[in-house]
């Protein structure tokens, strides 16, 4: 079985992360970058979820790919070789804004109670996205103004589970939380991204960009 | 089963998951139905799982990528690959970059499946959100380990992925295929 769904997703000449391991494993050291290179800006993008810092991101992002190396025999091989990275990259990212970062105040857009229901606050009608709004860089930035808006704990669960593709198990194993607990931020961040997103970037994606001029929907 | 607004807001994330009961599946369709309010916080809270779900959005500082290389060949002393191998690495990158942009500009005249040895599955639930690469042949939900071209995932609704010809997973989508 396992066979047949290779041959489908896993053609002659593709990527093969478990054999790249054992080479690594077994001393061939320059391949370590062939199999982090696929992942490498998914780790920025979890550490900067965290520290909020492209520098600060940057080195913990370089500290984890370094880590994962040093500990590449500690890798179990019934994890993702993906999941794992990750995980390295949230602890180190944590640990660095506990030791340089404590002075830091938390953004204030998770103020409904966790354990509460979510109102949405607004119910613009945003309909079809055409993909090439992406290429866009306002856009771009807008998503991200959007993104780091959110408190820590929304904004965590959501990287590793829509942007990571985490599955819920997995988010909940690499920040230590109940899945229960990833099910109930990842509603909330969902809906307040769209609170704050649909009245700018419902309707017309070529004018209507009001969140860009400041107008939040709070 | 009726349900109420508040119970689809409370909901809606694991209908997008396709994460629920067939029966609150089919009440909290007949509610967007029914709802203008709830049918935009849908389209919208779909939006949002897609737009952040593109790989465009992992923006890195520039030499980001040569830094992280640097690093860790300061760290592998014994190395001899050196910067032409980093070089050979990254024209591959280049080239797989390529085939992904003229595949996803593709994506859209290829209805037929793009895999002749793949089955169509039966029942997807059209809204869910799943994961496809613009290279693959067959959509995932998040966490599939079989997903090819890791790089360049997308997430889409399930019912943009069949129109594009890709087929579900045999693995973690197996309850979808001999539904029919």
């Amino acid at each position: 079985m396992r066979e047949e769904v290779m041959s489908l997703e896993d053609p002659a000449g593709q990527f093969n992360e478990e054999l790249l391991i054992r080479r690594i494993r077994d001393g061939e050291h320059d391949l370590f970058y062939e199999l982090i290179r696929p992942y490498e800006r998914r780790v920025y993008s979890a550490a900067f979820a965290i520290l909020r810092n492209e520098a600060d991101a940057e080195d913990a992002a370089q500290e984890a790919v370094l880590k994962a190396f040093k500990h590449i025999r500690q890798f179990r091989a019934e994890a993702r070789f993906s999941t794992w990275l990750i995980q390295i990259t949230v602890n180190e990212a944590r640990m660095r804004k506990r030791k340089e970062h404590a002075h830091m105040i938390e953004p204030i857009v998770d103020h409904q109670d966790a354990e509460g229901n979510y109102t949405p606050r607004d119910f613009a009608d945003w309909r079809e996205i055409p993909s090439e709004t992406l290429e866009r860089k306002e856009v771009r930035q807008m998503l991200a103004e959007a993104l780091a808006s959110l408190g820590e704990k929304y904004r965590e669960v959501f990287v590793l589970r829509d942007m990571q593709h985490l599955t819920i198990e997995e988010t909940a194993r690499a920040l230590r939380i109940s899945t229960a607990s990833v099910k109930t931020r990842l509603l909330r961040a969902r809906l307040m991204l769209r609170d704050i997103l649909a009245p700018g970037l419902g309707g017309s994606w070529s004018s209507k960009l009001s969140f860009a001029k400041g107008t939040k929907p709070w | 089963m009726v349900v109420n607004c508040e119970e689809v807001w409370r909901e809606i994330s694991n209908y997008l998951d396709g994460d629920i009961e067939p029966g609150l599946r089919a009440a909290m369709e007949e509610h967007f139905r029914g709802c203008k309010h709830c049918a935009a916080v849908l389209d919208g809270t779909r939006n949002v799982v897609q737009l952040y779900g593109d790989e465009r959005m992992f923006e890195v500082p520039l030499g980001y990528s040569q830094r992280l290389q640097r690093r860790l060949d300061e760290s592998m002393p014994r190395s001899r690959r050196g910067f032409l191998g980093w070089m050979v690495a990254a024209a591959a990158a280049v080239l797989v970059a390529g085939r992904f942009e003229v595949a996803r500009s593709s994506v859209s005249s290829h209805p037929e499946l793009r895999s002749e040895h793949a089955q169509p599955g039966a029942g997807v639930p059209p809204d869910m959100l799943v994961l496809v690469s613009t290279d693959g042949k067959t959509f995932h939900v998040p966490g599939c380990p079989f997903i090819h071209d890791k790089a360049h995932i997308q997430t889409i609704a399930a019912r943009e992925a069949l129109r594009a010809g890709y087929a579900p997973c045999v693995r973690c989508m197996k309850q979808y295929l001999n539904a029919g």
